[in-house]
């Protein structure tokens, strides 16, 4: 996974709620090979409209999105956090979010950020009156600077924070634990027997 | 203090606590599907094996043509490879595969309690949303992305922080013409589409008590519209009758001892939630979703509503380009909307009860638009023609097809077409769900049986 410690950029903001993920990437391009790249499928059926926000040139460059609430819920397509990231966005902020796209995008290099609605508005109101407009998400520091200077603290849970600091991906840090989880195995199946005897 | 139902299993499962907040779980059983390609490639592509081959089965679903299930029938050469590559996959990894020929095939969500794969008090994990479904027979069961997945594939377990528990009580009798779907659909629509994220929810309450384990397992699988991580339902004499019997289901001695275990699950009296939420089922009429999130059901005797009469400017433009998207008028009936087409199926009502009452309602007249039945399983349809729905659907007009997602999901080729407006028995209405520019509009079984016949939304209590 590529790290995510401090990032500057472009801030588009998208108007909308509830944006799910059938809108982020819609399903008939779930079945391409992921090295083929997602990017060009991000908010696919809203692209046609030459009046949506990355249309438009200024914002067309943006690494930060700043949405409303609830982003991102539906279904468990990882492929919606890589269509963001294969675009460039590397961070989305809004009010909340589906439970399963937060997840995927930690594990994507795409970190979502969860602030109050009203301060999601305000973001949103500034990248408009100043189109271009850049925002620092600071990683380490967990706080968002908005396009006019004032910085906002943001939760993320310590674990996650540490895997994208340093770009880990969980399955190295889970072998570590062979021992315990071995040993686990073996009572686990004697314990539950019954779960595996019929799987013939 | 007692224990919930989730604190209990989540004990069960506890490889170990670390890495500040977050504990590793043991998953007991892990369902693959056409749709976990990815994962399978990612694993390969570090060098890693399948950790437990004999805890995950594997069945293809999303991508498997309705019109036959020969393989070539799948039309979409990116559909075909990943079904090819989950045949490929499974006999690489030994592990159990109900194949597209094979009579066990189904939606992964119908195949796991059926087969009697799902059982109580374990973790389960799938690549899919609606893993929630399996909550339905007393699991905690979630759905996770690729990369997670991944990680299933080769540790067999998985990080997780502890969710907060919410309490959905529903009391009383359900009303005549009242069903699993919109009790679900009026939860949605009480608590909000990610009103109950960061939870597990367990449903309990007399009305739940009462519902076969179809029934439940439709009420758990939309706990993912609610924006819930799971939904479950307490194992009890019903769930026990359910699996007694069941191909993968424990048998002989090591059923008693299997039933030992379930009976200790259930919440403690003194058990707490961190939220309780409470619905009085004699108040529910059947329900239909007018928007673009599930949240937006409403009785079918209700109204679209008016963007101008909101006051909070986010809820006022969410109306208006729903409204727009749905070709919708503020203040009409809900009944004068016209539908193009009918899809029953889905992983949230296509077992063999929805097909039952879609049928009893199919039986009264002929479809005035064309419908479209999908079986949730294989073993669904070969039950339903054995009791002679398929013949009441076809005498109806009403197409009968093979198993799969179809037209829920659309990654099949079956489609609503741009501009066209379907009332479906699936679980999500968001736009451009079923096909790029389609309406969709959620309700029952029955009410979808309804709307075929009269060719628009329908109380089906008053047909």
């Amino acid at each position: 996974m590529q790290p995510f410690v401090v990032l500057e950029g472009v801030a588009a903001p998208l108007d909308k709620s509830k944006v799910d993920t059938d809108q982020i990437l819609p399903a008939r391009f779930l079945r391409r090979p992921r090295k083929e790249g997602y990017g060009q499928f991000l908010f696919r059926d809203w692209m046609d409209d030459p009046q949506f926000v990355l249309n438009q040139a200024p914002y067309r460059e943006a690494r930060i999105l700043v949405a409303d609430r609830n982003f991102g819920g539906g279904s468990s397509r990882e492929q919606a956090p890589w269509a963001l990231s294969d675009y460039g966005i590397r961070c989305v902020i809004a009010a909340d979010f589906g439970d399963i796209f937060y997840f995927n995008s930690l594990k994507t290099g795409v970190l979502p950020v969860a602030l109050p609605a009203e301060i999601c508005s305000d973001f949103r109101k500034s990248l408009h009156q100043k189109p271009g407009a850049t925002m620092k998400v600071d990683l380490p520091a967990q706080t968002v600077t908005g396009p006019d200077g004032a910085a906002y603290k943001f939760e993320i849970d310590a674990f996650r924070k540490k895997c994208l600091l340093e770009g880990l991906d969980d399955i190295g840090i889970t072998l570590q634990h062979e021992a315990a989880i071995a040993a686990f195995e073996a009572k686990y199946r004697q314990r539950f027997d019954w779960l595996f005897h019929g799987n013939v | 203090m007692g224990k919930t139902l989730y604190e209990k299993i989540w004990e069960a499962h506890t490889i170990t606590e670390g890495h500040d907040g977050q504990t590793l779980l043991h998953v007991a059983r892990h369902l693959v599907h056409d749709g976990s390609v990815h994962a399978f490639e990612f694993l390969q592509d570090r060098g890693l094996k399948v950790r437990r081959p004999d805890q995950i089965f594997a069945t293809p679903d999303h991508g498997v043509s309705t019109r036959s299930h020969v393989m070539e029938a799948i039309g979409d050469p990116e559909q075909k490879r990943v079904v090819q590559l989950l045949d490929r996959n499974t006999r690489k990894f030994g592990i159990v595969h109900f194949a597209l020929d094979d009579p066990r095939q189904g939606i992964v969500h119908v195949v796991g309690p059926e087969q009697g794969i799902t059982q109580p008090g374990i973790v389960l994990v799938c690549g899919d949303s609606h893993t929630s479904t399996h909550g339905a027979l007393g699991a905690l069961a979630f759905g996770a992305g690729a990369s997670e997945i991944t990680h299933v594939l080769a540790t067999q377990t998985t990080w997780q922080g502890r969710s907060k528990t919410m309490r959905i009580a529903v009391d009383g009798k359900l009303p005549f013409g009242v069903t699993a779907k919109d009790v679900i659909l009026a939860i949605i629509a009480k608590v909000g589409a990610n009103g109950a994220s960061g939870y597990v929810i367990e449903y309990a309450g007399a009305t739940i008590r009462a519902m076969s384990i179809e029934e439940r397992l439709t009420v758990c699988n939309m706990s993912i519209e609610a924006g819930a991580r799971a939904g479950m339902v307490a194992p009890d004499e019903t769930t026990y009758a359910y699996l007694k019997g069941r191909p993968y289901a424990p048998k002989g001695a090591a059923w008693d001892r299997a039933l030992a275990y379930w009976k200790t699950l259930p919440s403690d009296a003194d058990a707490k939630f961190d939220a309780e939420v409470v619905l009085d089922a004699a108040q529910l009429a059947p329900m239909v979703t007018w928007g673009n999130s599930p949240e937006d059901a409403s009785p079918v005797t209700g109204k679209v509503p008016d963007p101008k009469s909101e006051t909070d400017p986010e809820r006022r433009s969410y109306l208006q380009r729903t409204l727009e998207y749905m070709g919708l008028a503020p203040g009409m009936a809900l009944t004068d909307i016209a539908v193009d087409q009918v899809f029953i199926g889905s992983c949230t009502n296509a077992r063999l009860e929805d097909l039952r009452a879609a049928a009893e309602v199919a039986k009264r007249g002929r479809a005035k638009v064309p419908v479209l039945v999908s079986p949730g399983s294989t073993q669904v349809k070969l039950a339903a023609e054995k009791e002679g729905l398929d013949r009441i659907f076809r005498d109806a007009g009403f197409e009968w097809r093979e198993s799969g997602c179809s037209m829920c999901v659309g990654m099949n080729g079956d489609l609503v077409p741009a501009g066209k407006r379907c009332a479906s028995t699936s679980n999500r209405n968001f736009a451009g769900r079923q096909g790029k520019g389609s309406r969709t509009h959620l309700l029952s079984p029955a009410m979808a049986a309804a709307a075929a016949l009269t060719g628009r939304i329908t109380d089906v209590r008053k047909l």
